[in-house]
């Protein structure tokens, strides 16, 4: 076998085959995974929960991860938020041709590896090559169900006045990782993505209270734009407390060295929990039980005034809009 | 950020302190009796007076207006076009700081043209232009320099790496700006009467406190060199507040632990080897003699101007902008028609809303509840 | 403007200095202030010390912020 990935690869024949039976069915391969049927056939009972997401992220490999395990890892954490416990996922790779054959193994092995953490099944995919220049490197999308038990409510829409506003740990963490990889900025940096499975997080949760009313993964657009689509979506206002917010040392120094403003920074292992005030103290707790939450800390809460918007109180004392991110996060120098 | 479980960021922290600001908040209310006009020139004291809601915990009567302190905001729309067609008229390899990327010119900005195609790289020091020049020794590499005297010293020192180097590929489009000279045209103008200047501390720390005496001495108006904590910004506000009910125009320094009164003398002297003062045009304010900086002609081969044909675009401005009043602190962002309608930080239609630093960025991105 | 950082210089090499700010280690010039050591903390702008940061100096700041902390405390 060459060590690079050929358009052939992705063309259905022979070399399909091989690849299939050599690098993705060793490290993924089940029951049903093994069949090799054009679809995967799922019995399911209750409230079906449903999500895709594609993962195009350069460098494919970063400090604390890989896209492998971010496809995986982004596609649970969106059926947890929603709080349904995650069972199934498909794996469709878009692959550039000459991408190096041991990275892709690499990625597949990453793949399964959180997916066994995760304890959820790879059941179906794809695998299409595309000419060079037609993909940067290589492109997953990932589609995941999972059940909703009985009793569990959770929207972005249902956040109520009192309720409090939950971060479960420190915040920045994965876009500071990634960027410090990139091309044109060079650090030696000890801060190491926070991308991680959080069904497992969002059950321990779920054991103390059956009324959380919010889960959200700050991704993209990081915490700020997370709190901003809530209030949206909830028409309410909140209320954060710079003083409480959790950042990591090398975060924060990274980010005053760029002018970045961590609220702003991706993350990919975070859960928002909007959780009623009676219930906030033992959601803390049981978050701090698990590995993913141990920074977990209540940072602020849902009030009456401002709705739709997000205001941080400030050091001194003042409040202040906080916006969700516009444009691309850039460096400054003023 | 949280700071009672993680370590504390030394000569940070401690001007963040909330005990002590909220002391010197207390202080300025009680010593403040007149209303007065204040001026932060820099638009890095404007970003962190907003960011930490320092204009709403002083005093009503204490009226804060941003200077054209922004070296983004003055770039003009011509500069812009230069920079552009760099990119893509002569397919040189841009580099240019964050800040630069999404300012408008006429037509285009730096970011339009790295979607079409353009080899525009953002960078975070002239060290990083350097090494893509070294890496990259067939294709010219043009830095944008932009910024004022903080920021030329490095640019300078770029270019005098590149000379011992050897380097041929290296070009700079200077769009470099001084700060006393515009300050002396916004003062001698009288456009507004000001009590007060807060003194942008960064640039002091290369230039020292001599090129801003001018203030006390020649306009009657107190002036604290301030450092960007809030402590810093609070604390200048508090020397200025006294000086002003006691009848004094001097410059003081508040800063002292990083501007020395003659300033980092190799700093200036690496500037003034490379550059020399020419007249510069700041957007909204115009023309102001000897508030640019040109490399020497012993530098031309650095020159980018000089090096490649760029076409001298017209100076016009975007109707309805009035970026340039804002500048000049005569106009608020809120005064502005633009403002949040049609204009805001994803469509920018003037630099002020463009720069991260700018007065209508700022004041959309973190006005208080009210505003 | 001129957003510039707090940095401890932990070694130097020639016209670099390594510096360290909140536990990030990054390279820098210390071209613009060749009298650095390690040890000094310097103001860093763009990859480069810009600015000696003097101890002496800022303690004297911190003071003269404390008793106004306490003078005041002492107003109605």
């Amino acid at each position: 076998m060459n060590d690079k990935v050929l358009l052939a690869h992705g063309s259905g024949g022979r070399l399909s085959h091989n690849l299939i039976e050599k690098y993705l069915l060793p490290y993924l391969g089940n029951p049903m995974l093994n069949k090799l049927d054009d679809c995967a056939v799922i019995e399911l009972n209750g409230r079906i929960a449903f999500t895709t997401d594609s993962y195009v992220i350069n460098p494919v490999f970063f400090p604390g991860g890989d896209i492998g395990r971010l496809a995986v890892c982004g596609t649970i954490n969106d059926l947890a938020a929603g709080g349904a416990e995650a069972k199934y996922l498909s794996l469709a790779l878009i692959i550039e041709e000459g991408f190096p054959i041991a990275d892709l193994e690499r990625i597949i092995a990453s793949v399964s590896s959180t997916a066994k953490e995760a304890g959820v099944l790879v059941i179906t995919g794809d695998t299409k090559v595309v000419d060079h220049g037609s993909a940067d490197g290589i492109f997953i999308n990932t589609s995941g169900v999972g059940v909703i038990p009985e009793g569990v409510d959770i929207s972005g829409s249902r956040a109520k006045e009192g309720d409090k506003v939950i971060i479960t740990g420190t915040i920045g963490d994965h876009g500071i990782a990634v960027m410090s990889q990139r091309e044109g900025i060079k650090f030696s940096v000890p801060v190491v993505s926070d991308c991680a499975p959080l069904n497992g997080l969002v059950s321990d949760i779920l054991k103390v209270s059956t009324a959380i009313h919010c889960l959200r993964d700050p991704t993209r657009g990081g915490l700020a734009t997370t709190l901003n689509e809530l209030a949206v979506q909830s028409d309410a206002g909140i209320l954060i407390e710079e003083d409480k917010i959790p950042v990591k040392d090398a975060v924060r120094g990274m980010c005053e060295i760029l002018g970045l403003d961590p609220m702003y920074v991706a993350n990919e292992g975070k859960l928002v929990v909007i959780a009623p005030p009676e219930d906030a103290d033992r959601v803390v707790e049981a978050l701090r039980g698990n590995k993913y939450g141990k920074d977990a800390v209540v940072i602020g809460e849902i009030t009456s005034g401002h709705k739709g918007r997000v205001a941080l109180k400030t050091r001194l004392g003042a409040s202040r809009i906080v916006d969700m991110l516009t444009g691309d996060l850039l460096p400054r120098i003023c | 950020m949280n700071q009672g479980r993680f370590n504390q960021m030394k000569y940070i922290d401690e001007y963040r302190d909330t005990e002590l600001g909220k002391s010197l908040i207390k202080r300025i209310a009680r010593l403040s009796k007149k209303p007065v006009k204040l001026m932060e020139f820099c638009g890095g004291h404007t970003v962190s007076i907003l960011k930490h809601g320092i204009r709403q915990l002083l005093p009503a009567h204490i009226e804060m207006l941003s200077g054209p302190g922004c070296p983004v905001c003055v770039t003009s729309v011509a500069e812009i076009d230069k920079a552009v067609c760099l990119a893509r008229k002569h397919g040189a390899i841009v580099a240019c700081f964050g800040d630069m990327l999404r300012v408008p010119g006429s037509n285009s900005s730096l970011q339009r043209a790295k979607a079409e195609g353009a080899d525009v790289r953002v960078v975070y020091s002239t060290q990083d232009a350097l090494e893509i020049a070294r890496q990259n020794p067939l294709k010219p590499v043009a830095f944008i320099g932009v910024g004022f005297e903080t920021t030329a010293p490095t640019v300078a020192a770029s270019v005098l790496h590149a000379f011992t180097e050897g380097l041929t590929n290296y070009y700079i489009l200077s769009l470099h700006k001084l700060c006393p000279p515009v300050m002396k045209t916004l003062l001698v103008s009288h456009e507004i009467e000001l009590d007060g200047i807060i003194c942008p501390g960064h640039v002091c720390a290369i230039t020292g406190s001599k090129p801003f005496e001018f203030i006390g001495r020649e306009h009657d108006i107190a002036a604290v060199i301030s450092g960007f904590e809030p402590l810093d910004i609070l604390l200048a506000v508090e020397m200025l507040i006294k000086q002003i009910e006691n009848g004094e125009h001097t410059l003081e320094n508040a800063y002292t632990r990083v501007v020395r009164d003659e300033g980092n003398r190799q700093a200036i002297n690496i500037m003034n080897e490379v550059f020399e003062t020419s007249a510069s045009y700041w957007r909204g304010i115009g023309i102001v003699p000897e508030s640019g900086l040109r490399l020497r002609d012993k530098y031309r081969g650095f020159d980018a101007e000089a090096a490649f044909e760029i076409e001298q675009p017209s100076l016009k401005e975007n109707p309805g902008c009035i970026c340039g009043e804002i500048l000049r602190g005569v106009k608020k962002p809120y005064d502005c028609f633009l403002f949040k309608d049609v204009c805001d930080p994803e469509h920018p239609v003037g630099p002020c809303m463009v720069s991260a630093e700018g007065a209508c960025s700022a004041y959309y991105l973190y006005g208080g509840e009210n505003e | 403007m001129c957003l510039a950082i707090p940095a401890l210089v932990k070694s130097i090499n020639g016209e670099t200095a390594e510096v360290e700010v909140g536990g990030v280690v990054r390279k820098v010039s210390r071209t613009l202030t060749p009298e650095v050591n390690p040890g000094d903390y310097v103001l860093l702008h763009t990859g480069y010390a810009i600015s000696v940061i003097d101890e002496v100096d800022a303690l004297k700041t911190l003071e003269m912020l404390k008793e106004i902390a306490d003078i005041e405390s002492g107003q109605v």
